[in-house]
């Protein structure tokens, strides 16, 4: 087939999108998490994907390590940062009105950013391309190797975080402090802990979406988590947030989206789309594709 | 009470400050040299640019002053660090005009550093020229020319010119892609100037697209740009979104040469986009050390031996030439007389300098050579100089 013919631009758009949604969706994840068992968007959530791939760029290039035990370093170090954060920002406010600790969130957010810029300089750092640098050309369809191991990855943590929110015992106090915490503590589970495990959980999924998404454009620079950060925000209310299937098919939809507009339409209207989106789901359907509407508890 | 004391020291600390200056006067119009103010980025965020550009700067006078100096006078440099910052800018430009007297101020590097010092310049009437400083409204602002401010570098359009010329000339392309930063006026400026010389000439632009910094993936805009078969990508961005941008197109099987800015110009690009991808790529710059003109081969060399073997950097090589298009506006001027030198430095034609020769336009900026750069295997070679037509 001529490889330029419309289908073959279609399929490859495709392909481009589920590969850029997949991303999308690796952050989603760990907003999504935070948001279903505390009801918090943690606006610091892309920040901390920044950390992360800092970290892991670190452990790489000056502790020599390799990448997936960099990784590892990388996942835990963030969790423990996620889990100061939570303690220093969010824990103060616990029974303060929900928009303060969401001032709070963006407070955070800014702080790493700008922290960032004057601890390593707003330069971007080259990040060595640890994923390989493979491509399969399927009869003119172009497939990167990393984007296969991102996208793989995203798939594994979604399974395995559904397993342990669904079936473990943490999980299942997890669904119950996000249930009625007062009542959970009744119960003998101290809810304080059943948060940190949270932001522990879902600090570790934005440090390896930051290393990998390192390793993949090897570039990596202290306002990278900004945009990728809010697109993910998008995907996750996309998908409904709380949700974890719905941030995967929310990152999707949005990195579909996104390459169907700039390359059939127009570039510049990429992200207008990308927000008219949030725009309009918040309006027809508020609680996402796979939520369902629930009244507020009183 | 106490805030009337303050403001009687104050007035008196002022009135004693002009006295002061006032004597200044007498002893730098009788001395027997030729002093030139400095006011630069010596520290700060912009130290790389100044620092460079006082070598540079420091070179040229070395050897004037051993060919005699100008006008038999000897030149003298009083240079004052503005630490990157607009106010001390200011400061430092007030200070080299009301004290040391200087007859011209050369720099800042940086183009808010000299939007800062213009209005005193104006109103003591001493002319600054600007080494490095690219934004347009330097030289003019609200389509009036500045009357004491002039550069010694080419502004960003001017590339989009160079450009187009090498894309017709050289490459002999019948249609182009563009990609062009939507969030920078550097990038937008120079491909207006692109857009609008190839329609001249009668190359189309297949594809017009636009990305914004900090974008990470542009795989959906290069499929598309792929599938109109241009005989050339113009990126005119930097160097952070160019580097993903010519591995992603060279990963989709663009092959095609891919061209852009000064923007270009930083390590990151080979490394992030890797070396093999980079070939059949090019970019503008001021001025390239592998240039083997004579001149050039000479700077190159004198500034080694000057500097430890270091190697003159762009903003050294610019301030070296801008050094002697001061000299010569002083030599024709006749006299330190700084209205004298702001006459001279405008009407500057043809004047041979080391990359080349420069001569003023009535913006006040120069019109000179551009040389392309082209990456071989992840390093930069010299592929050609273009002169202005």
């Amino acid at each position: 087939m001529e490889s330029n013919s419309i289908v073959m631009q279609i399929v490859q758009q495709c392909v481009n999108g589920i590969m850029l949604g997949s991303i999308y969706a690796l952050l989603a994840l760990g907003y999504t998490m935070v948001y279903g068992i505390i009801r918090l968007i943690n606006f610091a959530h892309g920040d901390i994907f920044m950390v992360g791939a800092y970290v892991c760029f670190f452990a790489i290039t000056t502790f020599h390590l390799p990448f997936f035990a960099a990784l590892i370093v990388a996942m835990i170090l963030s969790a423990a940062l996620g889990v100061l954060i939570e303690k220093i920002a969010y824990k103060p406010l616990r029974n303060a009105p929900r928009i303060a600790v969401l001032i709070s969130a963006i407070g955070v957010s800014l702080l790493l950013e700008y922290g960032g810029v004057a601890l390593l300089t707003a330069q971007p750092r080259f990040f060595p391309p640890a994923l390989g640098e493979v491509i399969f050309d399927i009869g003119g369809i172009i497939i990167n190797g990393p984007q296969i191991i991102i996208l793989a990855v995203s798939v594994v943590l979604m399974i395995a975080l559904t397993y342990v929110i669904k079936f473990t015992t943490v999980g299942k106090a997890m669904r119950a402090v996000s249930f009625d915490a007062e009542a959970a503590s009744l119960m003998g589970i101290n809810p304080n802990r059943i948060i940190s495990a949270t932001f522990a959980i879902g600090s570790a999924l934005a440090a390896a979406a930051g290393g990998l998404i390192g390793a993949y454009y090897n570039s990596i620079d202290p306002l990278m988590g900004v945009m990728p950060g809010i697109k993910a925000f998008v995907a996750a209310v996309l998908g409904g947030i709380g949700i974890m299937p719905g941030a995967m098919l929310g990152g999707v939809i949005l990195g579909v989206v996104e390459s169907f507009v700039s390359g059939f339409w127009s570039s510049t209207y990429r992200d207008v789309v990308a927000f008219a989106i949030l725009i309009i789901i918040l309006i027809v359907k508020p609680a996402g594709l796979l939520g369902k509407y629930r009244g507020e508890k009183v | 009470m106490k805030s009337k004391k303050l403001i009687c020291l104050v007035a008196v600390v002022a009135m004693l400050t002009s006295l002061l200056s006032g004597c200044g006067q007498q002893s730098a119009n009788d001395s027997n040299v030729i002093k030139i103010g400095v006011n630069m980025e010596m520290t700060g965020g912009a130290a790389t640019y100044g620092t460079a550009a006082v070598d540079g700067l420091k070179l040229a006078v070395k050897e004037v002053n051993a060919k005699g100096g100008i006008n038999g006078k000897k030149v003298e440099l009083v240079i004052v660090d503005n630490k990157s910052d607009a106010a001390e800018s200011t400061n430092a430009i007030t200070k080299l005009i009301t004290d040391d007297k200087v007859c011209a101020v050369f720099g800042p590097a940086t183009t808010s550093a000299v939007l800062a010092e213009i209005q005193v310049s104006e109103d003591n009437k001493v002319p600054i020229l600007a080494p490095l400083a690219t934004g347009a409204i330097v030289t003019v602002d609200k389509g009036a020319v500045r009357p004491f401010a002039f550069r010694a570098c080419f502004i960003d359009p001017f590339q989009g010119k160079v450009l187009a010329e090498f894309l017709k000339k050289d490459l002999a392309v019948k249609n182009v892609a563009m990609l062009v930063d939507n969030s920078s006026d550097y990038s937008k400026g120079i491909a207006a100037v692109i857009t609008e010389d190839l329609a001249k000439s009668g190359v189309t632009v297949v594809a017009n697209e636009a990305y914004l910094q900090k974008d990470q993936d542009f795989k959906a805009t290069l499929t598309k740009i792929k599938a109109k078969n241009p005989q050339a990508l113009v990126v005119p961005g930097y160097a952070e979104e160019a580097a993903k941008i010519v591995k992603q197109a060279r990963e989709l099987g663009i092959t095609c040469p891919i061209v852009g800015a000064d923007g270009w110009d930083s390590p990151i690009l080979v490394e992030v986009a890797g070396a093999k991808n980079m070939n059949n790529t090019y970019f503008t710059n001021h001025y390239s050390s592998q240039d083997p003109d004579p001149a050039v081969r000479k700077f190159v060399e004198d500034f080694k031996a000057e500097y430890n073997g270091k190697e003159p950097s762009f903003a050294a090589a610019i301030s070296y030439d801008g050094a002697y298009l001061l000299f010569d506006a002083i030599k024709r001027a006749g006299s330190a007389d700084p209205e004298k030198i702001t006459a001279a430095l405008a009407n500057t034609k043809d004047l041979q300098l080391m990359m080349g020769k420069l001569s003023m336009d009535a913006n006040h900026n120069p019109l000179k050579s551009a040389v392309i750069i082209e990456y071989k295997d992840g390093k930069q070679s010299m592929k050609t100089k273009i002169q202005p037509n």
